[in-house]
């Protein structure tokens, strides 16, 4: 590994009063103000879960979708530190950025959804804790998760701080922070899927199986490398930087291996336990696995030779793409394939409030302003010989 | 020079890997579990269920409910499904011309809806902070409120949709069938089964109250026959009636592995709501899935272990590289 190779990292510089910065300080605005009415008067009076619905997006975009979009930090770490890629080195304090903010929205979103939020405690609790749930495990792993997000990201607080001695202490335990953040979130992106298992047969068979660890993992890794692609892509061309299309070609194929390897495992899943024909039965459900199907298999057809690789606005194109199919399979899993398993049912339809929709985008709000912040504050992306970003 | 060192930590690390791994229990399925031998239940039986909602109005007294309304006047509690504040309803089915009771085309039939106390709940798999468990010699699956964190996963992962949130209310809880475990103390039992006036629901210990079903599945239809009614050896309230037309199922008797209420019906079950369901509950699958991967933290620690020891290698404490840019 080399990384004396890159330029350091430094703080982009720049306003933080723009149009955008604006925008997400009104979602933020509205997405507090609902919150207060959501705690006040109870879920039922700002979202459309009922007794057939009862996790919403709050859940499943905010959290399930959510975290799956925050593995940037961990796929890169991992290529960089396990697999020794010290040429992607620049590309893990921006993907480690979006990661930590993805991550800990994430956790502090679940708290928004919590019907008892003040029991929460429990989840910690020797006496309380459950080991046979899927969540418990999830839960824990999450927060453990945020912590050693925050200690791997510490370095450049103290860099931009000046503290160098705290800097250097945290620095000699990095490796063992480092192995922790990649062996978390492949226990939690796994066992979200795991989630699902025990609803049986409540979830439609084309995302009902007992292989739901590996395909979230997989798919969470490769939605990791899709999210980097997007986030450089854009980061470039808001800040007006050079584009990081010479580790990004790379990337995108180590992306496309895992994205292969998880179509393999997933087609021969859906065909050995006999739920293709459900596929071509014509239902909402049968519509909605195509479209993960084409969002996941569009990108190995754009990106899948070489020279098309080096085309940025199909990089992040098929970035965008990878990202939809996981989070299609997420959608389609959690909410558009399950269905409460009562007889004459039917009477349930979810469909999000406005409220919902202004919370979620709150959240997201919350993301880009944070990264906004920090890289222009903090040495996040790697310095440029010309600052043109203002 | 630090390289010896490295290389006898990462030996250590997957020394001790490998140690915890072979210290580890081979992969074991987590078999479904049964009801427990002492477990107890309802028999609800609909060709004997007149549909007077008795059981409806006393589960909502004994478990101080509020009345809920499903027309203008909001004159009678008119719940059309269970909730968090409705936990025992009566459905109807119909078909047709509704001439015959119990009968699939042009007929009606009567159908209970409440907690089945599975003997290996999904719900109690489910709850990461333990509100929800199952007594081990009752079988009862109970709520506590004072643990719930509000998730709903308990909600999600039933297959009968029995547990539900009160989304009217900021400290909302969920709500279900106990069994009336808190009505015992004081010598009473199940509300529902009490008040039943024709014995359509029947109040006792699982393992009679299947042997009462598959008792009355094997009479002849309008064979006059003897039904108890409350409490299974109770004290006698029976009363004689021509036997109904049963399916030749016991609902709840394999279903998930086994619940602690069973059901009787003439109709279809899937036509009056009860799901079909594989003997095999989703809950062994799920916890199988789990401690295959994460039982005592083995493969965690293993795969952490080889982490660390390939990051040491490849980790670099940043400020040598910003200091003395060498590295």
């Amino acid at each position: 590994m080399a990384n004396n190779q890159h330029a350091a990292p430094a703080p982009v510089g720049g306003s933080l009063v723009s149009a955008l910065t604006l925008t997400c300080g009104v979602l933020i605005a509205l997405m507090v103000a609902i919150l207060a009415v959501r705690f006040l008067f109870g879920l039922g009076a700002v979202t459309a879960l009922n007794d057939g619905y009862p996790w919403g997006i709050w859940i499943v975009v905010d959290v399930v979708i959510g975290s799956a979009f925050a593995c940037g930090g961990f796929s890169v770490a991992m290529l960089v530190y396990i697999f020794n890629k010290g040429e992607y080195h620049p590309l893990v304090r921006p993907a480690l950025l979006a990661s930590l903010f993805g991550y800990t929205l994430a956790g502090a979103g679940v708290i928004f959804d919590l019907g008892r939020w003040w029991n929460v405690w429990n989840m910690y609790w020797p006496t309380s804790i459950n080991p046979n749930s899927v969540m418990f495990e999830v839960a824990v792993c999450i927060s453990l998760y945020v912590v050693v997000m925050w200690i791997e990201f510490s370095p450049v607080v103290f860099e931009q701080l000046g503290k160098r001695e705290a800097k250097k202490k945290v620095g000699k335990a990095m490796f063992f922070i480092i192995a922790l953040g990649t062996v978390l979130p492949m226990m939690h992106q796994s066992s979200l899927g795991t989630m699902l298992v025990v609803m049986g047969a409540q979830i439609h068979p084309l995302w009902q199986t007992p292989l739901q660890p590996l395909l979230y993992l997989l798919t969470a890794i490769a939605m990791g490398y899709a999210v980097v692609l997007f986030e450089s892509c854009l980061t470039s061309s808001a800040y007006r930087r050079k584009l990081e299309t010479h580790m990004l070609t790379p990337l995108a194929k180590v992306m496309l291996g895992f994205l292969a390897v998880y179509l393999v495992v997933r087609i021969g899943d859906v065909v050995v336990r006999g739920a293709l024909p459900k596929a071509f039965v014509p239902s909402v459900e049968a519509l909605m696995f195509w479209l993960e199907m084409a969002s996941f298999i569009a990108p190995l057809i754009l990106i899948g030779a070489e020279s098309n690789r080096r085309n940025p606005a199909k990089l992040f194109l098929a970035g965008i793409l990878l990202m939809l199919g996981g989070a299609l399979l997420r959608l389609n899993g959690f909410l558009i394939g399950y269905e409460t398993n009562v007889g004459d049912a039917g009477g349930f339809t979810y469909f999000p409030t406005l409220a919902e929709v202004l919370v979620t985008a709150g959240m997201f709000a919350i993301e880009v302003l944070g990264y906004i912040i920090i890289t222009r504050r903090f040495p996040v992306l790697p310095r440029e010989d010309v600052q043109a970003a203002h | 020079m630090g390289t010896r060192r490295e290389f006898l930590k990462g030996v250590l690390a997957s020394g001790a890997a490998a140690t915890a791994c072979a210290a580890a229990v081979p992969a074991l399925a987590r078999e479904t579990r049964p009801r427990p031998p002492e477990a107890l239940g309802l028999l609800y039986d609909a060709t004997l269920c007149v549909g007077c909602k008795a059981c409806v109005a006393a589960c909502k007294a004994a478990n101080d409910n509020p009345p809920e309304f499903s027309t203008v006047d909001h004159l009678w509690d008119t719940p059309l499904d269970t909730s968090g504040h409705t936990f025992n309803l009566i459905k109807m089915y119909r078909n047709g011309t509704m001439e015959v009771k119990d009968q699939e085309t042009n007929g009606y039939a009567f159908m209970k809806t409440s907690c089945m106390h599975c003997g290996d709940p999904s719900c109690v798999s489910a709850c990461p902070v333990s509100a929800m468990t199952k007594d081990p010699v009752t079988g009862v699956v109970g709520y506590n409120a004072d643990k719930c964190i509000g998730c709903r996963y308990c909600v999600v992962a039933c297959p009968f949709g029995i547990p539900k949130y009160q989304y009217d209310s900021p400290t909302g809880r969920i709500g279900k069938c106990e069994l009336c475990r808190h009505r015992y103390k004081d010598g009473h039992y199940s509300a529902c089964a009490e008040v039943c006036p024709t014995g359509a629901t029947l109040y006792g210990k699982t393992s009679d109250l299947l042997i009462e079903a598959k008792r009355r599945i094997a009479l002849k239809p309008g064979q006059p026959a003897r039904f108890p009614r409350g409490k299974l050896g109770g004290p006698d309230q029976s009363y004689e009636t021509p036997a109904g037309k049963y399916l030749q199922h016991v609902y709840g008797e394999k279903e998930y592995g086994g619940t602690q209420v069973l059901k009787l019906s003439g109709v279809n079950f899937a036509k009056v709501g009860m799901p079909d369901l594989p003997p095999d509950a989703a809950a062994a699958l799920s916890e199988t899935i789990q401690h295959n991967l994460y039982g005592n933290l083995i493969m965690p620690f293993a795969v952490l272990g080889v982490m660390t020891y390939v990051a040491k290698r490849n980790v670099k404490p940043d400020e040598e590289s910003s200091d003395k840019e060498d590295i």
